[in-house]
């Protein structure tokens, strides 16, 4: 069996800098696998260049077998893998509900509507004409992550969703996973927070330096393992 | 009275002004291009509704049907074979190949036009006006003129505002990494801009041609003025542009009945006293 998403190999740089060396990532059908590492690991330049915003060679990037490592970040949200990036990254310009309607722009039929988006955040519903600048960190998560269903993802890549938030906030936007998931939606999550990770993943991956130094499923992991593949100490 | 006359003359030409600011206003707004061939490409345009007019026998309003098509394909041509490669980081490329390309445009037309001044001929219409009063006249003309400018910015207000293409064009121009996460191809929503862009500033230019001479060279006054009007009427807002078109023909017309060689500098005036006052214009919406 093909998996979902798989990398091999994939090198990235920004200029002359390396910041990936040879990362091999495997995502199966319904699975939801972690990403775990340092500040400037590679974590995030791993999630931009799967989807496309920073080049890689073709064939390093195979998603449903296919190749899509040359493709554009359209081409590829309309394949189905969809970004939730980190920062949040909201149109200042947009209102809440036009920030939800851009995931639209892919044209990528599915079961995700608005109506589906504020049953699964209620609150955005209520501020859906107020400007995206106006909501509170944690709503703002929750639009980003909603623009990403919005294009009907079969795998939905998040990056560092926990950042800057209260735990209480955490709490109710990781709270959305497991039913996002229930729904068919394969997940990537990239997480400061190694419990929370650990918690919701099948399988954790530790990058250190752009390169993978822990691939194992959270069960059978220690500490002492985590901490040797996070700071190589 | 013809303070009031030449006043409410200059109100509505600043219609005109406002239809050339739009253009660029839009370039600029969705890709932080700024155009400096944008006065050659109204005067471009201008030759082109001259060609149609005197091939095809049209008038020159009716002349609009294939000139404003015809620069909205020029547009998106331009955009996508030529522009699109200049933008990134730097705004000293797109500046510099726009100023290449005004040079071209003007030297083209040179060529193929000579340097003799050319005008439209609307017949009767021109002159004629609405008499409001004894005294008081309004040219059916201008009144057309301010009439088009309203209609434009209005439907493009709804394109942007209302549309999902409108969606695209703002969130491009806020972040368009992020843009092209979600499905957006900005080369071609770029060049679907400098295509809109186009179209209306076809229209200003057959304004252009029939209510003034032109000729090969009169591109980059009618840059300075489309600046003038986004500048006073603020970046970012299309009805504060039509507001800095208005101050724009006001002044001129002020300019002109103090003494008919003041007309244009009355209007460079005017945007310098805005300039000092509100230096973001009347009603800016950018915030950065």
């Amino acid at each position: 069996m093909t998996a979902l998403l798989a990398t091999s190999g994939l090198t990235a740089f920004y200029g002359d800098f390396q910041a990936l060396f040879g990362v091999d990532l495997a995502v199966e059908e319904g699975e939801a696998v972690a990403i775990i590492g340092a500040n400037g690991a590679g974590k995030s330049t791993l999630l931009r260049t799967i989807c496309g915003l920073l080049p890689a060679p073709s064939d390093r990037i195979r998603y449903r077998g296919a190749a899509i490592g040359s493709l554009s970040p359209a081409d590829i949200v309309s394949r189905g893998i969809a970004l939730v990036p980190e920062g949040r990254k909201l149109f200042p310009s947009l209102s809440v509900e036009e920030n939800l309607l851009m995931g639209q722009q892919s044209g990528r039929k599915g079961p995700w509507n608005l109506d589906r988006v504020y049953t699964l955040f209620p609150i955005l519903k209520e501020r859906r004409r107020q400007a995206s600048t106006s909501l509170s960190g944690g709503q703002q998560q929750m639009a980003a992550i909603g623009r990403a269903l919005m294009t009907n993802p079969e795998l939905l890549l998040c990056d560092e969703i926990s950042l800057g938030l209260a735990p209480i906030v955490i709490r109710d936007v990781y709270g959305a996973l497991p039913g996002i998931r229930a729904g068919g939606t394969s997940l990537v999550v990239v997480e400061q927070d190694i419990n929370r990770a650990l918690a919701l993943a099948d399988r954790v991956y530790c990058l250190q330096e752009g390169r993978v130094t822990l691939e194992a499923k959270p069960a059978s992991l220690t500490r002492e393992q985590i901490k040797l593949a996070y700071f190589g100490v | 009275m013809d303070w009031i006359n030449g006043i409410l003359q200059g109100a509505l030409i600043g219609g005109l002004y406002a239809l050339f600011a739009a253009g660029l206003s839009l370039m600029f707004g969705v890709m932080r291009l700024v155009n400096i061939a944008h006065g050659d490409l109204i005067v471009f345009a201008a030759y082109l509704g001259l060609v149609v007019v005197q091939t095809l026998g049209l008038s020159p309003f009716v002349s609009l049907v294939i000139v404003v098509p015809t620069m909205f394909v020029l547009g998106y041509i331009l955009q996508r074979g030529l522009l699109n490669f200049t933008l990134g980081g730097d705004i000293l490329p797109p500046l510099l190949v726009t100023f290449g390309l005004s040079i071209i445009i003007q030297n083209a037309l040179l060529e193929g036009f000579s340097a003799d001044s050319q005008k439209l001929q609307a017949g009767n219409f021109e002159t004629a006006s609405l008499h409001i009063s004894d005294q008081l006249a309004i040219g059916w003309f201008p009144f057309v003129i301010f009439l088009t400018a309203v209609a434009v910015i209005a439907l493009l207000e709804l394109l942007i505002y209302r549309t999902a293409l409108g969606r695209a064009f703002r969130a491009t121009s806020d972040d368009a990494d992020t843009a092209r996460l979600y499905g957006v191809r900005n080369r071609h929503v770029y060049a679907l801009a400098t295509a809109l862009s186009l179209a209306v500033i076809s229209i200003a230019a057959i304004f252009l041609a029939v209510r003034v001479n032109f000729d090969p060279a009169s591109g980059p006054a009618r840059l300075l003025y489309a600046f003038e009007a986004v500048i006073i009427g603020g970046l970012g807002s299309l009805w504060g542009t039509l507001a800095g078109g208005v101050v724009l023909g006001v002044a001129q017309a002020v300019g002109a009945q103090l003494n008919p060689g003041w007309e244009s500098l009355a209007g460079h005036l005017a945007f310098l006293v805005v300039l000092i006052l509100r230096p973001r214009g009347l009603f800016p919406k950018l915030v950065d």
